[in-house]
């Protein structure tokens, strides 16, 4: 760390058997009690997905007919949410990738987390369109297997084929990185377990893992270069969900600036998400000197920075709304801010241009509940956001003859509310099941963070951090 | 050599250490002692070690960068040969090759690809994982690998191994235990 020498990411005096310990007994003392917290949220969680599975099954028999889209509005909920989930993961890619090939080492305490945060709202993103299509069973036509039965094949200038393209590359790679994270961890996992069938299986998982110098040599080198895929291959996927509007010509959708602002957008809404699972989590299983009130304040910069960003964004959406003197450009704007879905709009302004602004002030940074509030904030603003570019484009866009009204059903609000269910599941699932927290990369931060100094001595004692002030 | 029974069935002599930078000097002095079939067990990667040890391995990249033209074929490929062989399709006379719009499945493909080559080529094939068995795991303690302690173990076919020798040299280095690995 030549650049952050003086800077402290682990609190408290930690050893290398105090971080694995604290890490890993969550995972191999499955008898220990949990807090009643995560009981709570877990139930909660457990019935929406219930809900989910009520509201798929329920599409499947009657068809996409018992949701609010319509002929102006074919879209909906389904691409709303789609879009929401997606960049979502985005911060996770960003966070194990972006930040790993620019040394930030702070990221090593909260990859692992936003990793598994990425895959879970990706397959919650997944979703959407899959049942979209109103056929999910023919959903494998999206793919070039063939000849299939029709003897086509997808129409690969289609956006829409991209973003198959995109979306499972994403999926599979980033499930790849997540995996290949934990191996060594897994070794770490199968020599503490006691019982002999975690033995088993984390030994399985772990291949034979054994901290061989060769192994992680080879390791490193290649999980560098990986990180490196997995940035442009995380933009990419951005800019090709926001391909899947601006390469057609509705109003409000057929503009340039969409893929940046989508990817902007994307970062913003994962940050909040990260957010929103750390604070509660770091409290409930001690993880506090591990994640640090200089991790919070950091992801609320980040926030704060991709905030401008979208904000930005919007100001130029409706400058060259009007500068573009198109008079449908200039009706699409003029209608998002004063039509019938005007209240939406203004709250999106409020949500993600105004209230991260609070975050300039490092004392609201610092304190835990601003900050989860923001993110709960900016969380609706981004799904605001979507609903914004989706509806406000469509039902109003060319033909006044052909305008409509979009008003989602309760089971596009089922829907929904089910893959919330069905992602924090599986974030509670992942916290208690799998070490959320990178051991090895931790270990070799406080070995960095102590300096050379410590040779020869049996107890690595780091001096002082930024959660002691907390 | 003398013990030249004995080391038929010893894999080699591993020294333990508490602290990252003891193995890196310990690997340093083992390397300058002219051991060669070396290699060290640590729960992290331990910057400085691989130079220490001497070991250097130049085929990741070149790996996943031929998974990433392979990729980049296949994509760039099928679409061709989807669009111009299996199904030429002429709308309003465009081209049945408009190369800019074929870019984001052809980068798809790549990264895909790449990143296949990199896990299952690089992290687990050139590793040799999944291996359930290796002579290493017999060392004493050696479940700390993966935790606190930092093994180096000086392998029964280096030339220069000898079970009395490499034990007294490893015992000079330092460590906290020094043992026998059975193979």
């Amino acid at each position: 760390m030549q650049n952050h020498g003086a800077e402290k990411f682990i609190g408290g005096k930690q050893t290398f058997e105090s971080i694995t310990t604290k890490i890993e007994s969550v995972v191999i003392d499955q008898r220990k009690k949990h807090p009643l917290e995560w009981y709570v949220v877990f139930g909660i969680a457990f019935g929406l997905l219930q809900v989910l599975m009520l509201a798929v099954t329920y599409l499947i028999v009657r068809g996409t007919g018992i949701w609010g889209i319509n002929i102006p509005v074919g879209w909906g909920f389904a691409i709303i949410n789609f879009v929401w989930w997606i960049g979502i993961g985005h911060a996770g890619t960003l966070i194990s990738a972006i930040l790993l090939l620019m040394r930030q080492q702070w990221r090593n305490s909260i990859n692992r987390f936003a990793e598994a945060m990425t895959l879970f709202a990706v397959m919650c993103a997944g979703i959407f369109p899959l049942i979209h299509t109103g056929r999910p069973w023919v959903a494998y036509w999206l793919m070039p297997i063939g000849p299939n039965i029709l003897g086509m094949w997808p129409q690969f200038r289609s956006p829409l084929v991209w973003d198959v393209f995109a979306v499972t590359t994403y999926i599979t790679v980033s499930a790849l990185f997540w995996f290949v994270g934990l191996i060594p961890d897994f070794g770490t996992m199968r020599d503490r377990a006691k019982p002999k069938w975690l033995k088993y299986l984390f030994g399985t998982l772990a291949m034979g893992w054994r901290g061989s110098n060769q192994h992680w040599f080879r390791y490193e080198s290649a999980y560098l270069i990986l990180a490196g895929l997995s940035t442009p291959l995380v933009l990419s996927v951005h800019t090709i969900v926001s391909f899947d509007f601006a390469i057609s010509i509705v109003p409000g959708w057929h503009t340039t600036i969409f893929p940046p602002y989508f990817v902007a957008g994307a970062i913003y809404a994962g940050f909040a998400m990260v957010l929103l699972l750390a604070i509660p989590i770091r409290a409930w299983y001690g993880l506090k000197d591990l994640i640090t009130m200089k991790h919070i304040d950091w992801m609320a910069k980040f926030m704060l920075g991709t905030g401008m960003v979208v904000f930005y964004g919007y100001l130029t959406e409706a400058f060259y709304g009007y500068y573009s003197g198109n008079k449908y450009e200039m009706f699409m704007i003029h209608n998002r801010m004063t039509g019938p879905y005007a209240p939406l709009y203004w709250s999106l302004i409020v949500c993600n241009g105004l209230t991260p602004q609070i975050l300039w002030s490092q004392r609201m940074r610092h304190s835990i509940p601003v900050v989860f509030a923001v993110s709960v904030i900016v969380s609706i603003g981004m799904w605001l956001e979507r609903f914004i570019i989706v509806v406000t484009s469509l039902h109003r866009d060319f033909m006044p003859s052909a305008w409509g009204m979009y008003t989602p059903t309760i089971w596009d609000w089922a829907t929904f509310l089910g893959t919330i269910g069905l992602f924090t599941f599986l974030m509670f699932l992942f916290v208690r099941f799998v070490p959320m927290i990178n051991i090895f990369e931790m270990k070799d931060l406080l070995h960095k963070q102590e300096g050379h100094a410590i040779s020869g001595r049996k107890e690595h004692v780091v001096v002082e951090a930024a959660s002691a002030h907390e | 050599m003398y013990h030249a029974e004995e080391t038929k069935t010893v894999y080699g002599m591993v020294a333990e250490f508490s602290d990252p930078e003891e193995i890196v000097v310990a690997a340093h002095k083992a390397r300058e002692a002219g051991y060669r079939k070396m290699d060290a067990y640590t729960p992290f990667p331990v910057h400085g070690l691989s130079e220490a040890i001497g070991f250097q391995d130049n085929l990741v990249p070149w790996l996943i960068f031929i998974g990433g033209l392979l990729g980049a074929g296949i994509g760039y490929g099928l679409q061709v040969y989807l669009n111009v062989v299996e199904y030429p399709m002429n709308v309003g006379g465009r081209p049945l090759v408009p190369w800019p719009a074929f870019l984001p499945v052809t980068f798809e493909c790549t990264v895909l690809s790449a990143a296949f080559f990199a896990v299952f080529g690089a992290i687990i094939g050139m590793n040799g994982l999944p291996k359930p068995y290796h002579p290493i795991f017999n060392a004493p303690n050696f479940d700390l690998a993966s935790q606190d302690r930092f093994f180096l173990c000086i392998e029964s076919n280096d030339t220069q191994f000898d079970l009395e020798e490499t034990r007294h040299f490893l015992q000079s280095l330092g460590p906290e235990n020094v043992a026998e690995v059975e193979s």
